[in-house]
């Protein structure tokens, strides 16, 4: 572990530095502007001060956000609209909804792709075609159709986290139920096995590293796929809100705050399927 | 569990329990047909310990995926334990070993020899039994709940053997299970194998390309030859029952192993 926190430290060092310094010259043209305008002279000092407390900066520095960050979580309360917690888990219900949905089409797709001829022939094309729409494209309508036949709020929302989410999971199931090889097929054909014991005792428990590995990257897609979705609702709740919302009165910090919480949120994800991966591998004695 | 062997003919001593008749398989392939088998014939009585070898390409496999109802044959007959090989393969009438171990990485040494018995429908009790007791024949007692890649590649093929015992078929089909290993263990396993022969009494065909191997251990050598791959001698081994690993030093070991030497250059010299 230790020997893991240099490198880190030193990266996120070096981050933080490069950060610091862009801030200086991008947001350094608004405060000559406020120094021509007030008469004032800028020295260095005052010059590097101002660009790092903007109210609007182009860039907000690292501290900044921070701040707007600890402003918006710890010291407001959960059920409050300004709350970061409270549009995070907006989003993060969608997200997890959506993933559930999605990995749940994903392993269906599969398992008929792989047990039917027919599928195998025609279904693949367009699970791959379904993923070249760009998605900010098609999420709108998805909002307003389900909308119109009166479904709103966190289903349409899930609906596009799925729609990006079960991709990954097709390719690798099918990647991974199809991993056995002859021989264990052949091996379990000398025991007269049937199909679904064939499913249930070789080719799923074959699977799972595959498997693993799919739900990390849908987890991320449904993440974005849920803040995507938030973009046309108006902007009520969530993070995908904050980031509209953010862009509308060009709060800058506000943006960067909910994407830097975007990111938490899927690191955190991403790492609890990592940890569910390892126990699982772990228990079947494949790690 | 409805044990279709109970509909089968009793299969007394001296009768066939595998019977072949000018068994053919030919390959289509984009070369052309591939006769991997040609006017196969050969009966093997129950209890015979009955060694098919023959360099690459002579046909042993295919002939032995044959009696497992793994590959069909184009033309001629075979029957195992007086009925097609299909419905011998749904009565579960052998237990096969393949050339690699086979093992599921994912389940314990006792899990892996568990899992034809939870595919056949055994009770719970009885497969704790089972289980036990097949370790047991193979040595592996102990070892129950280690993972395959927890143990050495012949104690894998063990446990391989364990499983294709597990179940009560009384044909063994061994598909050159010892080949990937070294000729030590390799030897060691083989006495294993007679010893478990002599217990159990089952029927076993044994795929090898080991001269020493084949007579050793069998009963009946089969010897093959390839393109096409058919059967140029089939030698009844007078070898008594009891065999010590030295009697691979007597004349009548050294006899029997130089009439399998020419047998397979009798084979290959009308390429």
């Amino acid at each position: 572990m230790s020997r893991n926190a240099l490198p880190v430290l030193t990266v996120v060092l070096a981050i933080f530095l490069l950060w610091y310094i862009a801030a200086i010259f991008l947001n350094a043209a608004w405060a000559h502007d406020k120094a021509t305008r007030s008469g004032e002279v800028l020295t260095t000092h005052t010059l590097v001060a101002d660009t790092w407390s903007q109210e609007k900066p182009k860039l907000p520095a690292p501290h900044q956000v921070g701040a707007e960050i600890w402003k918006t979580t710890v010291e407001k309360k959960v059920t409050s609209k300004r709350s970061l917690i409270y549009h995070s888990w907006v989003t993060l219900s969608a997200t997890l909804l959506g993933f559930a949905l999605g990995t749940g089409l994903g392993i269906a797709l599969a398992v008929g792709i792989v047990y039917n001829r027919t599928m195998d022939m025609s279904v693949m094309p367009w699970v791959i075609a379904s993923q070249t729409i760009p998605i900010l494209a098609i999420a709108p309508m998805i909002i307003v159709v389900l909308n119109a036949v009166g479904i709103s709020g966190l289903l349409p929302k899930a609906m596009i986290s799925m729609y990006l989410s079960f991709f990954p999971v097709v390719v690798g199931m099918v990647k991974g139920l199809r991993s056995p090889d002859t021989m264990q097929l052949d091996q379990m054909r000398t025991w007269n096995t049937s199909p679904a014991q064939m499913f249930w005792r070789l080719r799923l428990p074959c699977s799972m590293p595959f498997l693993f590995t799919s739900l990390k990257v849908a987890m991320a897609a449904s993440l974005v796929g849920a803040i995507v979705g938030e973009l046309p609702t108006g902007a009520v709740a969530g993070l995908g809100a904050r980031l509209l919302a953010g862009s509308y009165y060009g709060q800058t910090i506000q943006i960067w705050s909910a994407l830097i919480m975007a990111a938490a949120l899927a690191a955190a994800l991403v790492a609890l399927i990592g940890f569910f991966q390892r126990m699982t591998l772990k228990r079947m004695g494949m790690a | 569990m409805q044990n279709a062997a109970v509909q089968m003919p009793e299969t007394v001593p001296g009768q066939s329990v595998i019977s072949a008749h000018h068994l053919d398989l030919t390959f289509q392939t984009n070369d052309g047909p591939v006769h991997a088998l040609k006017d196969v014939s050969l009966e093997v009585a129950k209890g015979e310990f009955v060694s098919f070898i023959g360099p690459s390409g002579c046909g042993k496999t295919t002939f032995l995926r044959c009696m497992a109802d793994l590959e069909h044959p184009t033309g001629g007959e075979i029957t195992v334990n007086g009925v097609s090989p299909e419905d011998a393969r749904k009565a579960r009438a052998y237990g096969y070993v393949f050339q690699a171990a086979g093992l599921y990485p994912w389940r314990t040494i006792g899990g892996n020899v568990r899992l034809p018995l939870e595919i056949m429908g055994y009770s719970k009790a009885e497969q704790v039994e089972r289980v036990a007791r097949v370790l047991e024949l193979v040595e592996l007692a102990g070892f129950e709940n280690k993972f395959p890649w927890q143990l050495s590649g012949g104690m894998q093929q063990r446990a391989s053997i364990a499983r294709a015992l597990a179940f009560d078929a009384d044909i063994l089909l061994m598909d050159e299970p010892f080949g990937a290993l070294d000729e030590i263990v390799r030897d060691h396993l083989n006495e294993q194998l007679l010893k478990l022969w002599a217990r159990t009494q089952k029927t076993i065909a044994f795929v090898t390309h080991s001269i020493p191997e084949a007579v050793y251990l069998s009963t009946k050598i089969v010897v093959m030859s390839p393109r096409p791959g058919r059967i140029t001698d089939v030698i009844d081994s007078p070898l008594p029952l009891d065999r010590p690993l030295d009697i691979r030093d007597t004349p009548e070991f050294l006899e029997v192993a130089h009439r399998v030497r020419e047998g397979l250059r009798a084979g290959h010299s009308d390429e």
